[in-house]
C-alpha cells in the first residue's frame, strides 16, 4: 500500500501538473482514466449485446440489472470516500447489516402482520431513521478509532466489521428477520416512472457526492488529506475532524445500503453480502480511486460498477458459473492495474524523449548564435 | 509497581503472555474442566493451521506488504493436491502431499510476486485480485465437489497422536502430530528473519524501502522470496487443515484471512511494515484461538463469538496505537528538550 510511481502520476494529473493525463474534447476536459473506463464499459456492453442480443438488449434485462447494482454501488461510494483519505472502511457491510436488522426489528415488533393504517407510515419513518442513525453511530465510532485513537484504518474497521456483524448476530441469534409492510418494500422493489427506486437512490447518492467532492470545502479537504496529511495539517485543515466526518458519512451510506438491501430482499440477516466488502474495494480501484488516497472520481466509480454489472449479467446469460465471474473480476482488476502501469510508464518515456528533444533544440539554437 | 507495568506495556510479547495467562485463569475459574491435558491438546491442534498462516502473514507484514490471497492459495493447493493424489490412487505418506501442495502454493505466490515486484502494484490490491482469481479458477475449472475420503496418507497423519490421555466422555485424546508441523515452521521462519541477511533485508524493506534500495539490497529478490514463502506455507497449511477435518473442500479457508491478519497484528506486527516477531505472532494466534474455543466452555452462546473477536481486535490494536502514540510523544519531547 506504499505509494508508487503509478499513484504519483495519477496524483500529479489530478492537480494538472501532468498535461498528458488529461486532454480536451471540445469544451469538455476528459480524464484519460475516465475515457478508458468508458471504453471498457461500452466494449463489454457491445460484446454482450452481440453475443446475446435477444436476452441482453431487452428492457427486462435492464430493469433487472438496475435492481441489482445499487446496493453495491452505495457501499462502493462509502468505501471510496474513506479510500480518498488514504484509509479504507472494511466495516461497511457489517454496518449495513446491523442497520438493516435494527430497522427490521422495529418494523416486525411494532407492526405484526395485519396491522395497518396511519401507524404504518410512522413506523416506516422510524425504521429508516433508526437505520441511518445506526449507520452514523457506527461510522462515528470508526472515525473515533482512526482519527483519535490512531489505529490504522484497515485494522480499526477490520475490528468494527467483526464487532458490528457480531452485534447483529447476537441480536438475531443468527436467524433472519422477516416480514415488513408493503409500503416499505417499495424502497427496494418499487418503480417511479420507469426508474426503479434503488436506482434513483444510487443516482442521487452519486450526484450528491460528485458535488460534495468537487465543489465543497469538505471535498477539497478530503483530497488534500489523502494527498499529503502533513501538508494538509500545516495548511490549517483539521485532519481529525475531516476523518471523523468522512467515516461518519461512510457509515451513513452503509445505513442507507442496509435499508435498500432489506427492502429488496424482504429479509435482514447478520451475514448478508459479506463478499460485498472486497467487491466494493474492487469497484473503487477499478474506478480509478487511488488506494493510498488523494485521487478518485465518482464518475469513474459509476463506470466501473456499470462495467461489472454488464459483465456479470452477460455471463449469467452465457451460462457461466458465478465462480467464473469471481475469476474474471480478479483478472479484470489486475489487468486494469497493469495497463495503467504500462500506460503511465509509456507516457513518462514519451515526455522524457520530448524534453530531451527540446533540450537538444535549444542547444542547437545556442550553437547557431 | 508502575515500572513493572511500564515494562509489561512496552514489551509486547510479555503483555500478550499476561493477557493469555489471565484469560486462562478466568476460563479455568468458570469451568475447571479447562485445566486438563485434553483441552491443551485441543487448543494446540486448533492453533496449527492459523499458526502456520500467521507466521507467513508476519513475514509479509514485516516486508511492508499485505497478503490476503493466502487462504485462496491454501484452498487451491490443498484441493488440487488431494484430487491429484486421489486420482492416481496414491498410498504413500503425507509428505508427498506437503511437497506438492507447498510447491503449488509457492507457484501461486510467485504470481503475486511478479505482479507486485515487476509492475510495482500495491500489495493489498494485487492480492485482492489474485485471491478472486485463484478461488474463481479453482471453483470454475477444477471442481466444486467436496472430497470426503482422503488419500490414506493424509488419514494416517490425522490419526497419529502422542501421549494419549483419557477424556471425560471416555475416549482418548492425544497430542496431534500436526502440531509438529507448526513446531518446525516456527524456528525456520525465526531463523530466516533473525539470523540471515535475507531476514535483515525483509525488515529493512519494510522499514524504509528507499533506504533499503540505496543500501544495495535486492528488493525484487526479497519480495519474490517473501510471497513464494507465504504461498508455500499456505499450501502446507491447507493440507494440514484438510487432514485434520478429514475432508478436502474447495470452499474452506477463504474468509478467515482477515482474522489471521488481526491475530498477527495483535502479536505486535505493524501493518506499516518493519516490525514484528515470530513469538508475538504465535502468541497473537493463541489468544484468538483460545478466545474462539473457550466461549462455549464458559457457557457463552456461540453467536457471541464474532462480537468478542471484534472487541479483542479493537482493544488490542487500540492499545498498540495508543502506546506507540505515547512513546512517539515522549521521544518528541526529548528531542525538544535536548
Amino acid at each position: 500500500m506504499k505509494s508508487n510511481s503509478v499513484n504519483n502520476q495519477q496524483k500529479a494529473s489530478k492537480f494538472g501538473r501532468m498535461d498528458s493525463g488529461a486532454f480536451s474534447v471540445g469544451a469538455l476536459k476528459v480524464d484519460s482514466n475516465i475515457l478508458r473506463l468508458l471504453l471498457i464499459a461500452v466494449a463489454i456492453f457491445l460484446v454482450m449485446g452481440l453475443l446475446r442480443p435477444h436476452t441482453f438488449l431487452t428492457l427486462r434485462n435492464f430493469r433487472s440489472m438496475s435492481y441489482q447494482f445499487p446496493e453495491l454501488g452505495v457501499l462502493s461510494v462509502a468505501m471510496m470516500l474513506t479510500m480518498l483519505t488514504g484509509g479504507i472502511d472494511l466495516s461497511v457491510v457489517g454496518t449495513a447489516n446491523l442497520a438493516g436488522i435494527l430497522a427490521a426489528k422495529l418494523m416486525t415488533t411494532a407492526l405484526p402482520p395485519g396491522t395497518g393504517g396511519s401507524q404504518v407510515a410512522l413506523v416506516i419513518m422510524g425504521a429508516i431513521l433508526i437505520a441511518l442513525g445506526t449507520g452514523i453511530l457506527c461510522g462515528l465510532f470508526n472515525g473515533f478509532l482512526v482519527a483519535r485513537v490512531g489505529i490504522p484504518p484497515i485494522l480499526a474497521t477490520l475490528g468494527t466489521m467483526q464487532l458490528y456483524t457480531g452485534i447483529a448476530m447476537v441480536i438475531t441469534k443468527g436467524y433472519a428477520v422477516l416480514g415488513y409492510p408493503e409500503q416499505f418494500l417499495f424502497i427496494g422493489n418499487g418503480v417511479v416512472g420507469i426508474f426503479p427506486v434503488p436506482l434513483i437512490l444510487f443516482a442521487a447518492v452519486a450526484v450528491v457526492f460528485a458535488i460534495v467532492l468537487n465543489k465543497t470545502a469538505f471535498g477539497f479537504q478530503v483530497f488534500m488529506l489523502g494527498t499529503n496529511a502533513t501538508a494538509a495539517r500545516f495548511s490549517g485543515i483539521n485532519n481529525t475532524l475531516v476523518l471523523l466526518k468522512t467515516y461518519l458519512i461512510s457509515g451513513f451510506l452503509a445505513g442507507l445500503a442496509g435499508i435498500i438491501v432489506i427492502a429488496r430482499t424482504n429479509s435482514a440477516k447478520a451475514d448478508y453480502g459479506t463478499s460485498y466488502v472486497l467487491q466494493a474495494v474492487l469497484v473503487s480501484i477499478l474506478g480509478g480511486v487511488n488506494p493510498s488516497g488523494g485521487f478518485g472520481t465518482v464518475s469513474g466509480l459509476v463506470l466501473a460498477i456499470l462495467s461489472l454489472q454488464f459483465l456479470s449479467s452477460g455471463f449469467n446469460m452465457l451460462r457461466f458459473s458465478n465462480f467464473f465471474k469471481e475469476f474474471t473480476w480478479g483478472f479484470v482488476l489486475i489487468l486494469v492495474m497493469v495497463i495503467n502501469y504500462l500506460s503511465v510508464t509509456y507516457q513518462n518515456r514519451r515526455r522524457l524523449a520530448r524534453q530531451k528533444r527540446m533540450v537538444a533544440a535549444t542547444d542547437n539554437l545556442v550553437d547557431d548564435e | 509497581m508502575s515500572k513493572f507495568f511500564d515494562k509489561v506495556l512496552s514489551k509486547n510479547e510479555l503483555f500478550l503472555a499476561f493477557i493469555i495467562l489471565g484469560l486462562i485463569l478466568i476460563i479455568g475459574a468458570i469451568n475447571p474442566n479447562f485445566f486438563t491435558l485434553a483441552t491443551l491438546y485441543d487448543m494446540l491442534r486448533s492453533s496449527v493451521v492459523m499458526g502456520i498462516f500467521g507466521v507467513g502473514v508476519l513475514m509479509v507484514l514485516v516486508s511492508g506488504g499485505i497478503d490476503i490471497s493466502f487462504t485462496a492459495i491454501a484452498a487451491f493447493a490443498m484441493y488440487v493436491t488431494t484430487r491429484y493424489l486421489k486420482g492416481i490412487g496414491f498410498e504413500g505418506s503425507i509428505l508427498s502431499a506437503f511437497i506438492i501442495s507447498g510447491g503449488l502454493g509457492a507457484l501461486l505466490g510467485f504470481i503475486n510476486a511478479v505482479l507486485i515486484s515487476s509492475f510495482r502494484l500495491p500489495t493489498l490490491i494485487v492480492t485482492l485480485g489474485t485471491s478472486n482469481m485463484f478461488r474463481g479458477f479453482l471453483l470454475a475449472f477444477v471442481g466444486t465437489k467436496i472430497i470426503s475420503v482422503l488419500p490414506p496418507g493424509m488419514v494416517r497423519f490425522s490419526r497419529m497422536e502422542l501421549f494419549p490421555v483419557k477424556t471425560m466422555i471416555g475416549g482418548t485424546n492425544g497430542l496431534s502430530v500436526s502440531v509438529f508441523v507448526l513446531a518446525l515452521v516456527i524456528p525456520i521462519t525465526w531463523f530466516i528473519l533473525n539470523r540471515t541477511m535475507l531476514g535483515r533485508g525483509i525488515y529493512a524493506l519494510g522499514g524504509d524501502r528507499v533506504a533499503a534500495e540505496r543500501a544495495g539490497l535486492n528488493i525484487a529478490f526479497i519480495q519474490f522470496f517473501v510471497y513464494c514463502y507465504v504461498g508455500f506455507l499456505a499450501g502446507v497449511a491447507g493440507v494440514v487443515h484438510a487432514s485434520l477435518i478429514r475432508t478436502a473442500s474447495p470452499f474452506d479457508l477463504v474468509g478467515t484471512e482477515l482474522s489471521v491478519i488481526a491475530a498477527v497484528v495483535l502479536g505486535g506486527a505493524r501493518i506499516t511494515g518493519g516490525h514484528g516477531t515470530v513469538l508475538g505472532s504465535i502468541l497473537g494466534v493463541f489468544l484468538v484461538v483460545i478466545m474462539n474455543n473457550s466461549l462455549i466452555m464458559m457457557g457463552v452462546p456461540s453467536y457471541w463469538q464474532t462480537a468478542v473477536v471484534g472487541i479483542i481486535i479493537i482493544l488490542g490494536t487500540g492499545l498498540t496505537a495508543w502506546r506507540s502514540r505515547r512513546t512517539h510523544r515522549v521521544s518528541l519531547l526529548d528531542t525538544q528538550e535536548s
